[in-house]
């Protein structure tokens, strides 16, 4: 052990790097091998020993944002020229494209349906927040522990109740429905989250704009916001990481129309035989928007995970 | 620039009065200090003022209008805040003219606005630095040019050397103090320390558990405390204190303390009982001859003065003597004389001074 109590020793740093290094391989090895098994053709996906080294092909993604028909050699050779090299790959396969998949429709239900909870959460949880910070609201406390008991028991404890609610309300499988549910599970979080930012922003820049000559609202929109922009986007990350990623209330609620990517992935493994390269194509676009988002916020969400450790 | 009537403001929040119906009147053109510590309301009484708390009843008069219930921004009023409160997210150029935005002032207009203020205040070489590396001084200029900048009717100050080191400060009081000389603009200023006021003060209110205990200039404070609470909280060291059992009756002029008799001005109203004798430092001298006898505990070197510490009969007191003078030593026995115009008697019953000629004639 050398003297410094701040400083840790290099052999101290070499067991950290190698423990995190270990931790790092374990928690993204199977997000690689996610990643390759879509870059493989289906006999490679399920050989045995399974093949590092491999020669790659786009069948999975083609797989993944088509629908295809098994056509006989003598049908294939009176068809024109392939257009493309979609049409090649199929043809090679002894399959025809009929038309395009569902993916690009659920997937876009996913972005709609993530984003639009993550806002509304966001804005209804911002405002929330701000007066709970500022203002004097009777009961302030008991409300406050009634918005956080809405996550004292896991949300699909509530499946039930909710998916009688929705069918009687029309709401089921609806894009609405699905903003609806992930705002309201979300909207604590954010509430509680948010208003641990506001408080930290001194009023003194809000008295400030008031004497400047603005409105109340006027001073939150440019002098709070702006403050509280970090405290947003870590809380952002979190409401829209449940949104992206639920499953269960989306296997329940959506079937067809508001259908997210993450029930429809597994469907894909029914047509036509196992297709694990079309699934793990799937589960590589699903993953990225969200893997791109976090990197790019991710010193604010560092920062939502510690905030209020430290005073500044 | 406009006069500010204060007519019995009172505050309450919940079951706790801030401010108990205090009313004073802030000409034109006033350096005015609310002066008084931690917690007495003088920064209530000011965000009153400044339209961030509303007052439970009275009314405040700004320019000739009762604005008690308007909101701050139809005010017309700047407001420096102890911990400044620049907008961080903005540069010092933009901080300043914020308040000229609000305005709907055109660019151009802005911008000569700003340069001008920038001069005034000297810190054009800053404008388009962030605010968040500024120094102390530096913000507090900028918080200054802020408030300057739209001509407002009143400026409010909230302790604004408070966040400032204490060579600086000294500095940045002359500066704001030349100013205001120069602008002036009637000027609300609250600080908890009493050589800050009496140094920049025109008028001063000293205020204590959200009561008014005295209003005027800083001769008269000083001079002619009201209360036992004035008497003590300005002046350093503060006033002395001997307490003693007697009466007084209208028209005398001495006072027997043990077995010495001490003149005092000529008092206007009668009293009996607990009474206080209170003299300042450097109202007493030190002499051989006088019948009135301490002992010497302590003395302290302070360059021009020096500061003796003795014990009476009637408790302990600080004396102030010139550096030239020489200081008893500790334990010595010297007879104290009080210079009598300047002695304040107060009833302790009811902590306020006694009329006297002090105060004028009857």
């Amino acid at each position: 052990m050398s003297g410094s109590i701040t400083e840790p020793s290099s052999r101290q740093k070499t067991v950290a790097g190698t423990l995190v290094i270990l931790y790092a391989i374990i928690t993204i090895l199977p997000l690689v091998w996610i990643m390759m098994t879509g870059f493989k053709t289906g006999p490679d996906s399920i050989s045995y020993p399974p093949k590092v080294f491999f020669q790659p092909s786009l069948e999975g993604y083609v797989n993944l944002f088509t629908s295809r028909t098994r056509a006989t050699p003598e049908q294939l050779a009176t068809l024109p020229a392939p257009a493309n090299f979609a049409d090649e790959l199929a043809r090679d396969r002894g399959m025809i494209i009929t038309g395009p998949s569902k993916f690009g429709e659920r997937f876009l239900n996913s972005v709609i349906i993530g984003f639009g909870s993550t806002f509304l959460s966001i804005f209804l949880g911002t405002l929330a927040a701000y007066a709970f910070s500022r203002f004097k609201i009777p009961l302030k406390d008991d409300l406050l522990f009634f918005i956080l008991s809405t996550r004292m028991m896991p949300p699909i404890a509530v499946a039930i109740p909710i998916f009688l609610m929705y069918r009687s309300l029309g709401l089921s499988d609806t894009h609405l429905g699905m903003i609806l549910l992930y705002t309201a599970v979300n909207i604590s979080l954010a509430v509680w989250l948010l208003k641990g930012f506001i408080d930290e922003i001194p009023r003194e820049y809000e008295e400030a704009a008031l004497i400047d000559g603005y409105s109340r609202f006027q001073a939150f929109v440019k002098v709070v916001l702006p403050q509280a922009a970090t405290g947003i986007a870590s809380t952002a990350i979190f409401c829209l990481i449940f949104a992206w990623n639920e499953y269960a209330f989306a296997v329940l609620l959506t079937s067809g129309t508001a259908q997210t990517a993450p029930p429809f992935i597994p469907t894909i493994i029914g047509v036509g035989g196992k297709d694990w390269p079309a699934v793990a194509a799937g589960a590589t676009i699903f993953l990225l928007p969200i893997m791109i988002f976090t990197i790019l916020l991710r010193k604010h969400l560092l920062r939502g995970i510690t905030f209020g450790a430290v005073r500044k | 620039m406009a006069e500010i009537v204060i007519k019995n403001l009172r505050k309450e929040f919940g079951a706790f009065t801030a401010v108990q119906s205090s009313s004073f009147t802030i000409r034109d053109g006033e350096f005015f200090m609310l002066l008084g510590p931690s917690g007495c309301g003088k920064t209530t009484t000011l965000r009153m003022i400044a339209g961030l708390e509303l007052p439970t009843s009275g009314e405040i008069w700004l320019d000739g209008e009762e604005v008690s219930q308007k909101p701050a921004s139809q005010r017309d009023i700047a407001f420096v805040f102890q911990m400044f409160a620049l907008y961080p997210h903005m540069n010092v150029r933009r901080n300043i003219s914020y308040p000229l935005v609000s305005q709907g002032m055109k660019r151009a207009q802005v911008k000569a606005k700003v340069a001008e203020v920038a001069r005034i205040l000297g810190i054009e070489s800053i404008l388009d630095k962030p605010v968040s590396g500024l120094s102390g001084g530096d913000r507090q200029r900028v918080a200054l040019g802020r408030a300057i900048v739209r001509d407002p009717k009143a400026f409010m100050m909230d302790e604004p050397l408070g966040a400032l080191d204490t060579e600086f400060r000294e500095h940045m009081a002359e500066e704001l103090r030349a100013l205001h000389d120069r602008m002036k603009a009637t000027t609300v200023y609250v600080t908890h320390d009493q050589l800050e006021a009496m140094q920049m003060g025109d008028k001063i209110v000293v205020m204590n558990h959200g009561v008014i205990e005295q209003f005027g200039t800083p001769q008269e404070i000083y001079d002619k405390p009201a209360t036992l609470f004035v008497a003590e909280f300005i002046g350093s060291p503060p006033m002395n204190f001997l307490r003693f059992q007697g009466a007084v009756t209208a028209g005398q002029n001495q006072i027997t303390l043990g077995e010495a008799t001490h003149a005092v001005p000529v008092q206007h109203d009668a009293a009996h009982g607990p009474l206080v004798f209170g003299v300042r430092p450097e109202h007493i001298r030190l002499s051989d001859t006088a019948p009135y006898r301490g002992r010497t505990i302590a003395v302290e070197y302070l360059g021009t003065t020096q500061i003796v510490t003795l014990t009476t009969p009637h408790g302990d007191i600080k004396a102030r003597i010139s550096s030239s003078d020489p200081a008893p030593r500790p334990g010595d026995a010297v007879g104290l004389e009080f210079l009598a115009p300047t002695v304040t008697l107060f009833d302790q019953k009811t902590g306020r001074a006694l009329r006297s000629a002090l105060h004028g004639e009857r």
